[in-house]
């Protein structure tokens, strides 16, 4: 559960990120102007210790890049981003390991984030050494073994030798969640962790992570996955075109979605019960290109209620008239 | 009685690999198809999905020994190799490859590539298989003036339309579509699996939809084989996999994908599955299943009939095991 008193672990003000567009050598003799891309525009959202955040949308709506601009292995065109109540967008470079360690993250694909080479042992410790985390070299094989014995790595002792290739790719992606942890991390950002493993392996990674998040840590879950989200997430954030357009505790996103998008993405989610065959409100066309953002309501023109106000407003993020609590926010003029 | 429109009976797959060992990458695949059927072959990566679809077509690679039939209306299509089946491909039975949507010929036209696969197979010719492309992008809900459109001027979700016009080109009977919505997100995975079923029922088509996505089989198909290491463990109508499947696999697969509404626990199944390039002795799921007994590990289950459209390999289901255990 989240301890909604405390200061948040992490809070995201009106991030915007900006990515340039390569003009290619036509487009520089024309003189044309630059052309963006708006991957996130005007993001805000905060995450308690010992809670699971789940942003959530189709590719490209800005999520993974929302995630890099927390880790700063993106520029942030303007917004905040407070860790434990400090601003680290402006923190000077030489800071920027010390951050690094705070906030650790889980990438999709466990076969390219381990170093072949490495065995598991060495993968697990280098971090520590790195971050000169561990007294001696003693100390830092005991905080190896133990970091393997809370990823389910048990005993340690069968995995410390192994190369990644002696690994199933839950076993990679767990190595890897225990590298992040013996840096005693604030914050874990997981960037689809289980989409490249089976099916059949998946909930015992997510399980790990919501072990990981009731110990205390707080989890930034990024996925393209709506029923994995309405599993493991406290709450969710459906993102679309570098905006959240609908955010709050699970079970309400879930059972009682305010924005149309999210209504027609919960209406075309596969069931696995034959018999739940709901009636899929399925959108027109694709999510358009995030350089020409639609004016107004960015989702206006795939809208099944949108109205003539809507190509001219933009709404804001807030508190729909019809949820059920007071933390369920839609950005649609209608709720 | 008639006979179903596609029948696979007793399907086995070799693959010669380096070094002189051999991997059996299908094992005894038996299922059947009706016309305008739509079926699912559904399993974890690796389990034979694919390698059963191709041996379908007549296309795996020389390393592969293929024995069992195929019977198409009747007619065993792969009892004199390439020369029997071959009158069948693409004309009969088409497919849409794993990752077609990103292997259109990108220098060449959308049209013009639908053009050469009418024109190679003798449907028609010149401005008349023009014509004819146009209206199966219509079909497919893709204007018919993007036909001289370039893929990379296609979204992905039209990619894989026009890779279904392609593969509908020679108007087939059977389509077999290899995870035709695995690299797609889940509104346009709606659209897709909209089109299947639309095309099944407008056009008669009978669609195998291979996939390891249980839920999409689950929306899309009325019956369909779970299979596993290589084998069908189960087969049969989806609601019955669902409500009430008699191979532990079937149920702990469905128990591993989480449900957006539902707040059962969603659970992992420990282990891998086994290799394909060593014998498998027993039952393949025995080192996993949590309701393995005596026989498991030493006898091989064969499907046994539950019903008159049921079957599954599992010998919790074999009233001579029962007995004893
Ligand atoms: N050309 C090939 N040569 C050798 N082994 C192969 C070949 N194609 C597939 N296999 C093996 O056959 C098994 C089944 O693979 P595949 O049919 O691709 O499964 P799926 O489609 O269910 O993921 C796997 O063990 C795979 O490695
Ligand atoms: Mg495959």
């Amino acid at each position: 559960m989240s301890d909604t008193n405390g200061a948040p672990v992490l809070a995201v003000e009106d991030l915007i990120v900006h990515y340039p567009v390569p003009r290619g050598i036509v487009g520089s003799l024309a003189r044309k102007p630059r052309e963006q891309v708006h991957a996130v525009e005007g993001v805000s959202f905060s995450l308690q210790k010992g809670e699971m955040l789940a942003l959530v949308g189709e590719s490209g709506c800005g999520k993974t890049t929302t995630a890099q601009a927390v880790m700063r292995l993106v520029e942030a065109e303007s917004g905040a981003i407070r860790l434990d109540g400090r601003d680290i967008t402006a923190i000077p470079s030489g800071e920027l390991r010390s951050l690094r360690r705070r906030i650790q993250i889980i990438y999709q694909d466990p076969y390219e984030s381990l170093d072949p080479r490495f065995r598991v042992r060495t993968t697990v410790e280098e971090p520590m050494a790195i971050h000169g985390i561990g007294s001696s070299k003693q100390d830092r094989a005991t905080r190896v073994a133990a970091a393997l014995e809370r990823v389910g790595l048990k005993p340690p002792s069968l995995f410390l030798d192994r190369y990644p290739h002696e690994l199933s790719g839950g076993q990679r992606q767990r190595v890897a969640i225990a590298a992040g942890l013996v840096l005693e991390p604030e914050l874990l950002v997981a960037d689809e962790p289980v989409s490249m493993l089976d099916v059949s392996v998946r909930a015992g990674v997510l399980s790990l992570l919501d072990q990981l998040r009731r110990g205390g840590l707080a989890v930034l879950m990024i996925t393209h996955d709506l029923s994995t989200a309405a599993h493991f997430a406290d709450r969710i954030a459906v993102m679309y075109l570098g905006r959240i357009v609908e955010e709050g505790p699970t079970r309400q996103v879930v059972n009682n979605p305010q924005h149309p998008y999210t209504k027609a993405l919960m209406s075309v989610v596969p069931r696995r019960d034959p018999r739940e065959a709901s009636t899929p409100q399925i959108l027109q066309g694709e999510t358009p290109n995030p350089i020409r953002v639609p004016p107004g309501c960015r989702f206006h023109p795939r809208c099944p209620v949108a109205q003539d106000v809507c190509k001219t407003q933009d709404p804001a993020l807030h508190d729909a008239k019809e949820a059920r609590t007071p933390d369920h926010l839609a950005a649609c003029l209608f709720t | 009685m008639t006979s179903p429109l596609l029948a696979v009976q007793d399907l086995e797959v070799w693959f010669d690999l380096p070094h002189g060992d051999t991997l059996h990458a299908v094992r005894r695949v038996s299922f059947s198809v009706e016309r305008g059927e739509r079926f699912g072959l559904v399993g974890e990566s690796g389990c034979g999905k694919t390698t059963t679809i191709l041996a379908l077509m007549g296309l795996l690679p020389p390393t592969a020994t293929v024995s069992g039939r195929v019977l198409l209306e009747g007619e065993d299509i792969l009892e004199d190799g390439e020369t029997s089946v071959r009158p069948h491909r693409w004309t009969d039975i088409s497919m849409i490859f794993q990752g077609a949507m990103n292997a259109l010929n990108p220098v060449q036209t959308v049209g013009a590539q639908i053009v050469e696969a009418m024109e190679l197979h003798g449907i028609a010719e010149g401005a008349d298989a023009k014509s004819q492309a146009g209206q199966l992008l219509e079909m497919v809900g893709i204007a018919p003036d993007r036909l001289d459109r370039y893929p990379h001027e296609f979204s992905g979700g039209m990619r894989q339309r026009a890779a279904i016009a392609m593969a509908l080109a020679c108007e087939p009977k059977v389509l077999l579509a290899d995870e035709p919505t695995t690299a797609l997100d889940v509104m346009v995975q709606a659209q897709i699996l909209l089109l299947l079923e639309r095309l099944s029922q407008e056009l008669g088509l009978t669609v195998i939809l291979v996939t390891h996505d249980l839920p999409v089989v689950a929306e899309v198909c009325g019956r369909a084989a779970v299979m596993y290491g290589g084998e069908i463990a189960e087969v049969g109508p989806v609601d019955t996999l669902y409500h009430d499947s008699r191979h532990p696999y079937t149920r702990l697969l469905f128990a591993a994908v989480p449900d957006p509404t539902g707040e059962e626990e969603v659970v992992s199944i420990p282990g891998a599955p086994p290799r394909l390039d060593r014998p498998i002795v027993g039952c393949p799921f025995q080192p996993r299943c949590d309701r393995a007994f005596e026989p498991c590990p030493t006898e091989q289950p064969r499907l046994i009939a539950l019903g008159a459209d049921h079957q599954a390999a599992c010998h919790l289901n074999d009233p001579a095991f029962r007995a004893v255990s």
